[in-house]
């Protein structure tokens, strides 16, 4: 059979039964057809002891279509997602105009799958124009293939709107996502208030802003029973609150990006604005408290929040600057040094970038398992590179923190429903 | 002589001994400010441009007035706030003016970074005059020489700096340089207007001024905003007057012979008494004016001659 593939002498990884096995694996129809001894048949890739994991699914992508397209189009996400073994793109609605229509979210969506090596999901925005007023059509939405609803970094301040909100798509059983972040007291902050915001002189934020953006919300959560998510929890302030709201039976996850648990505050140095995220980088207490709390399973996903930003917007003074940092291609190799550290193992970073958001957005992805989709990435997790931003990254955009940083891991090969999308063929 | 430095940023990167070097030689230039005849050839021939972003008098004056005694070309370049995107404005007019070959460039601006961002675009070495909330190296330097010139010394000493230290630039840059060089120092004010994390800064902060202030060599005391005074950080001027405002009661806390500094322009009656700043036993106001000429004579001179070694170099390295 031609689509038949079969990964002979790979370390496999299994997030679900949190395992790790050498092993072979065959591919059919798409679909992983065979699983641990199995007879070569098709075309045989000898893995020759790399690591076969489910590919990445990345939550909370930001792609600039519609509106700043120069800063990110489907196609340049699709093939840094592609080179980085992320095999589903999770989007965002912060576009310009912002995914908060049927109309918008068809228009999206036929873009996407016109462009994209890679699969790509959509979320939709919560509120109308982001505006944190009036709910968009959730159901709708949901009908036309939104996977969530969120407005992103704009916290939605009214908490009678956004008790509606959640009323109303718990009715239809829609995953709110929510952004954890006091917004009176995190206003105008450019990094997280302490030691180094003020040897700096730059307006900071407590560490504490987030823990009551996300006691409000899970206040809302017990009121009303919604689906919740955390998109970042990045301090170590906010998760005996996470841990509470799950031992409360609440329907909550959590999620953290790339960069809040491999960077910390004093990356930042002399105002490099490569390093201006939101929320802000945190203390290393913080980095190594989330780490962990992501290795224990409290942080339920790990994700890239990719944000294409052009040199323009970042050329600016720190407090001026455009927050947000590409990570599509950077994830996993980045992930690698929670690895390498000892932090986590790979079965558990791969349940936290592929098995767990998949499960939370119900999609049939992220899992090592016959009948499974084939999406998988190959890669070397020791293999060393120096990460030079204008030759290696794929996104229109380069503003990544790791630029000449020294990482370990790279994607050999990525697969999307068992054709190859990255990667030597042959 | 030390002094390796190529732009004159913040005290962060400077080490003890380029700032004795710089205090040395600022004191030769106090004795020069002091003759009838004040000219020295120093940066003769040489540019400096003054690009101030944020409104500024004094510090603007004193910088033209040293850069036209070292016989320096100096022109002020007016920068409007207002026009279009601050900071596109902000690279394109470094590279603008990097196009007319400049030696010196003397920048403030609103924002803290600002100065460092566009250090990194131009060929010639620039001097911050205070960027945002971050640092302002050549006020802590005269503050320095003022103090060595009047306590003999800038070692040992307990300093007390007291007042809206969050928003000061000029807080910072002296609890760097006071630091390095191994001095006591104290930071006295509402906790509204205190940074956080300073007690890591391996600094003594309190809110109670008398507290703060017994047995202190040194009070410095910082100019509190007026947009700051209404209810936002301190409930109003005459609680913190009474609080934190320095008089003659409070001072008495302090060593018989400590120097009251103020990097002005100075609030009579906000957070100084009148009577206190005029006392020409106590305040050294006025000399840190003086002193303020003298040391950016110092920075500039220091700076020009680093350029000219580093040119020379390029241009040998060029013929070889």
């Amino acid at each position: 059979m031609s689509d038949t593939i079969t990964f002979t002498n790979a370390r496999l990884i299994d997030p679900e039964g949190l395992t790790e096995t050498t092993g072979s694996l065959r591919v059919t129809g798409g679909r992983i057809a065979a699983l641990g001894d199995v007879a070569p048949e098709g075309r045989v890739i000898d893995c020759a002891g790399k690591v076969l994991a489910p590919g990445i699914v990345d939550l909370g992508v930001k792609v600039g279509e519609p509106g700043e397209r120069h800063k990110e189009s489907f196609r340049s996400a699709g093939l840094a997602a592609a080179a980085g073994g992320v095999t589903t793109i999770i989007t965002r609605p912060d576009t310009e105009p912002p995914i908060d229509s049927p109309e918008t979210l068809e228009f999206v969506t036929r873009r996407a799958a016109e462009a994209s090596p890679v699969r790509i999901r959509h979320m939709a925005a919560l509120t109308k124009g982001r505006a944190g007023r009036e709910m968009t059509e959730i159901g709708f939405l949901l009908d036309a293939g939104a996977v969530a609803f969120t407005d992103c970094d704009r916290v939605v301040s009214d908490t009678k709107v956004l008790s509606r909100c959640l009323s109303y798509a718990r009715s239809l059983g829609a995953l709110v996502i929510g952004h954890p972040q006091d917004p009176g007291l995190s206003k105008g902050a450019a990094v997280t208030s302490g030691k180094f915001a003020s040897l700096k002189g730059l307006p900071g934020v407590s560490a504490m802003a987030e823990r009551m953006g996300f006691d409000r919300d899970m206040a809302l959560v017990e009121m009303t029973g919604a689906r919740y998510h955390a998109d970042q929890i990045t301090c170590a302030r906010t998760l005996p609150a996470l841990e509470r709201a799950k031992a409360n039976g609440l329907d909550v996850t959590a999620g953290v990006s790339i960069h809040h648990v491999t960077l910390n505050e004093f990356d930042v140095g002399d105002y490099r604005t490569f390093f201006k995220l939101t929320p802000p980088l945190r203390s290393e207490d913080d980095r190594i408290a989330v780490a962990q709390a992501l290795a224990s399973g409290l942080i339920d996903i790990l994700c890239s929040m990719h944000t294409p930003q052009d040199e323009e917007s970042k050329r600016l003074p720190y407090e001026e600057a455009a927050a947000g940092a590409v990570a599509l291609q950077t994830l996993l190799p980045a992930a690698m040094r929670l690895y390498h550290d000892g932090t986590m193992t790979l079965p558990q970073l791969f349940r936290a970038m592929s098995l767990n958001p998949a499960r939370r957005l119900g999609l049939p992805a992220g899992r090592l398992s016959v009948g499974a989709a084939a999406d998988l990435v190959l890669f070397d997790p020791d293999a060393p590179f120096v990460l030079d931003r204008f030759t290696m990254l794929a996104s229109k955009s380069k503003n990544t923190p790791f630029d000449g940083a020294k990482m370990e891991g790279k994607v050999l090969a990525t697969f999307v429903g068992g054709r190859q999308v990255y990667g030597e063929q042959g | 002589m030390t002094f390796r430095a190529r732009h004159l940023l913040g005290i962060e990167h400077l080490a003890p001994d380029e700032i004795r070097t710089l205090l040395d030689l600022a004191d030769t230039y106090v004795e020069l400010n002091r003759r009838t005849i004040k000219r020295t050839d120093a940066l003769a021939g040489m540019t400096q441009i003054n690009m101030f972003f944020e409104n500024s008098t004094r510090t603007q004056a004193s910088f033209e007035l040293a850069g036209k005694r070292l016989g320096a070309d100096v022109m002020n370049m007016a920068v409007s706030q207002s026009s279009v995107k601050k900071g596109e404005t902000l690279i394109d007019t470094a590279l603008t003016l990097n196009a007319m070959h400049p030696d010196l460039l003397v920048v403030r601006h609103p924002h803290s970074g600002a100065v460092n961002l566009l250090a990194q675009k131009v060929n010639c070495a620039v001097l911050n005059a205070g960027d945002g909330k971050h640092e302002h190296p050549t006020q802590a330097l005269l503050d320095a020489l003022t103090i060595r010139r009047r306590k003999g010394r800038l070692q040992r000493l307990v300093v007390a700096i007291c007042g809206d230290i969050a928003h000061s630039r000029v807080a910072r840059s002296n609890l760097l340089l006071l630091g390095k060089m191994e001095n006591r120092l104290r930071l006295i004010g509402p906790p509204t207007l205190m940074p956080a994390g300073v007690g890591e800064l391996g600094v003594e902060v309190y809110d109670d001024m008398k507290a703060g202030l017994e047995g202190a060599d040194v009070v410095m005391m910082l100019r509190l905003q007026k947009e700051r005074m209404d209810g936002g950080f301190i409930p109003s001027e005459r609680e913190y007057y009474h609080r934190y405002g320095l008089d003659a009661e409070k001072l008495a806390y302090a060593k018989p012979d400590a120097i009251v500094m103020h990097p002005g322009p100075m609030n009579r009656g906000v957070e100084i008494d009148g009577e206190i700043a005029d006392d020409i036993n106590r305040s050294v106001i006025q000399e840190q004016v003086e002193m303020g000429v003298a040391v950016r004579m110092a920075a500039m001179d220091l700076l020009a001659r680093n350029l000219k070694a580093e040119r020379g170099r390029q241009a040998a390295g060029v013929m070889a």
